[in-house]
């Protein structure tokens, strides 16, 4: 049986066919929560915090309001060192919109030092004028903050990891 | 096997293409469509329609259940919309599967659709929307990234030359050549996939699958309808076993080498088809090829792993070797996958889950393997990157 579909190409589309445009504008101011609140607000005092299970005994970050294996409340918050190891990382040349950069980002989860599971951390990125022989899985990293002034309870209050040389 | 025996008696795609000019329930209609005059039964045949479609902001129209209604056939019929992320394809058949089992229906129609094209300039921007807004979406990220980080992760741990992992674009994208619906279907070397453009290291530009627009339907039945209607065993493929599993959310919290949920979710379903030993060997004994979904070329080794055809760390080499190749001990991706057919995302899991239908009926034309079938697996992952879905079919003379 014949399929069917009808492919237009770029020019057709963009010059030869109808279309109707919408230039959406939905803005969004998420509350922050529980955990996540705790979390920013220590970025922002230069500290990243985990939560303890007091079930499970598991310390995590990013902190969560309550375990999710336990399903039980998280309320015990611990100060976590400023380092940790890349547990995986990309050279990254393209951005959001796709467009590329000519010079790579360093996008990494990074496994937070003085949690109890493997990985335990977040997405965020290696300095990206480190050469790139010494990104590497299970490198040492710490956290390079922002200027106090500057830090506003954001992901980005961290600007981002160094290698830490042996 | 629970509930009442249900069989999938046809399939119906569109082409799968970078544009369509056709709206979203336009592509519903003719997938809709062919599969009921392929089934050989109208929408007043219908007790029940799935849809299947993914993020609403690819479309910038929300509520795409109630948008694809027409054109899935739905309207004045109890329908329902199951959205897993990608997982979406092969889930929508499971719903079929649930929705006639159960005794609700005895006839259903499931459309899976997508229409990437109409978000501009890309889709990459509409795939922010799903990472996490408290301390992801400011860092940037694209969704190349994650699959970036994943297949790093994969390689490191165990030690995976990337020659093994590009031959799975060879292989699928030569694959897709035989496909109709196909839109990069094309005769490539190791060292190209190797030397094309590197997006986020180490995922270049010819290990990632197309964005695509498409549909795929189906037409399950109960066993009492397919005797009443006089469609013949030789047409049918019977869902042998189903099974689907959801990660935790916090995804820098699991280390990625490893798609836990993908092993939960194919337990769950070989043991439903009554499948206990499930060591590779026997079950690439028992399955005759596999559908592992493979947005990426690496995802299709990872999800083989997952699903248990191969010891961890151990696909690579074998697709390396081509024991996976079409006319090989163990196809896998006969149809050309995502990789060459396109990713049209809930189409697309839903084309491998026809793929499963079409070698199982002898329909699949040139990609038909070359030795019996009685047997065969879908598999799909997706939402932002923890979740797993799991088809098994057999033969309509399979006992
Ligand atoms: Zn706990």
């Amino acid at each position: 049986m014949e399929l069917r579909g009808t492919k237009l190409s770029n020019d057709e589309f963009l010059n030869k066919v109808l279309s109707v445009t919408y230039y959406p504008e939905l803005d969004y101011a998420w509350a922050t929560g529980v955990a996540i609140t705790k979390f920013l607000n220590g970025l922002k005092e230069g500290v990243i915090y985990g939560t303890k299970c007091n079930e499970c005994s598991r310390v995590v970050c990013p902190p969560r309001m309550f375990c999710e294996e336990c399903h039980t409340p998280m309320n015990e918050y611990v100060e976590l060192p400023q380092t940790g190891i890349i547990n995986t990382f990309s050279l990254a040349y393209i951005r959001t919109d796709a467009t590329r950069r000519d010079k790579a980002e360093i996008p990494a989860v990074i496994d937070i030092d003085g949690t109890t599971i493997s990985p335990s951390g977040f997405l965020h990125l290696i300095n990206e004028d480190t050469p790139h022989d010494k990104v590497k899985v299970n490198a040492k990293v710490k956290a390079v903050w922002k200027s106090p002034e500057e830090r506003k309870g954001d992901i980005t209050d961290i600007k981002y990891f160094d290698i830490m040389e042996d | 096997m629970k509930g009442k025996k249900v069989g999938m008696v046809s399939v119906g795609l569109t082409k799968f293409m970078r544009r369509a000019k056709e709206t979203p329930k336009e592509l519903a209609y003719y997938s809709a469509k062919m599969a009921l005059d392929n089934a050989g039964i109208t929408r007043k045949d219908v007790d029940g329609v799935i849809i299947g479609s993914a993020p609403d902001a690819f479309d910038g129209v929300h509520q795409k259940h109630e948008y694809l209604t027409d054109g899935s056939g739905g309207f004045n019929l109890p329908t329902m919309r199951g959205y897993v992320g990608g997982g979406t394809g092969v889930f929508s058949p499971i719903q079929g599967w649930y929705s006639v089992a159960s005794g609700m229906n005895d006839v259903v129609l499931i459309t899976t659709e997508e229409k990437m094209s109409t978000i501009q300039p890309s889709a990459q921007a509409g795939f922010l929307t799903i990472f996490d807004n408290m301390i992801e979406r400011n860092l940037g990220p694209n969704l190349v990234w994650i699959f970036a980080l994943e297949m790093k992760r994969y390689m490191e741990k165990h030690g995976i030359p990337k020659e093994h992992i590009a031959s799975v674009s060879v292989k699928n994208k030569g694959n897709a050549l035989d496909h109709p619906s196909a839109m990069l279907g094309q005769k490539l070397t190791i060292e190209q996939v190797m030397n094309s453009e590197v997006l986020a290291d180490p995922v270049h530009l010819l290990d990632i699958s197309p964005v695509a627009d498409g549909a795929v339907s189906f037409v399950m039945m109960s066993e009492d309808k397919i005797k009443e209607f006089g469609i013949p065993l030789d047409q049918v493929a019977w869902v042998d076993g189903v099974g689907w599993n959801v990660d935790t959310t916090i995804w820098t919290n699991r280390d990625l080498y490893y798609p836990k949920y993908v092993e939960k979710a194919a337990k769950q379903a070989y043991n439903m088809a009554g499948q206990k030993d499930h060591s590779p060997e026997t079950l690439r004994k028992w399955l005759s090829f596999a559908e592992p979904y493979d947005p990426f070329n690496y995802k299709e080794l990872h999800h083989l792993e997952g699903l248990q055809l191969f010891g961890k760390g151990e696909a690579p080499r074998a697709a390396f070797e081509g024991v996976t190749a079409r006319d090989s001990d163990f196809p896998v991706t006969p149809s050309g996958g995502l990789l060459g057919v396109g990713n049209p995302i809930a189409a697309a899991a839903g084309m491998k889950a026809a793929e499963v239908y079409l070698q199982l009926t002898g329909q699949a034309g040139k990609r038909q393997i070359p030795k019996d079938v009685t047997r065969g697996l879908a598999q799909a992952w997706g939402d932002l990157m923890q979740v797993g879905t799991v088809l098994v079919m057999k033969g309509g003379q399979v006992q």
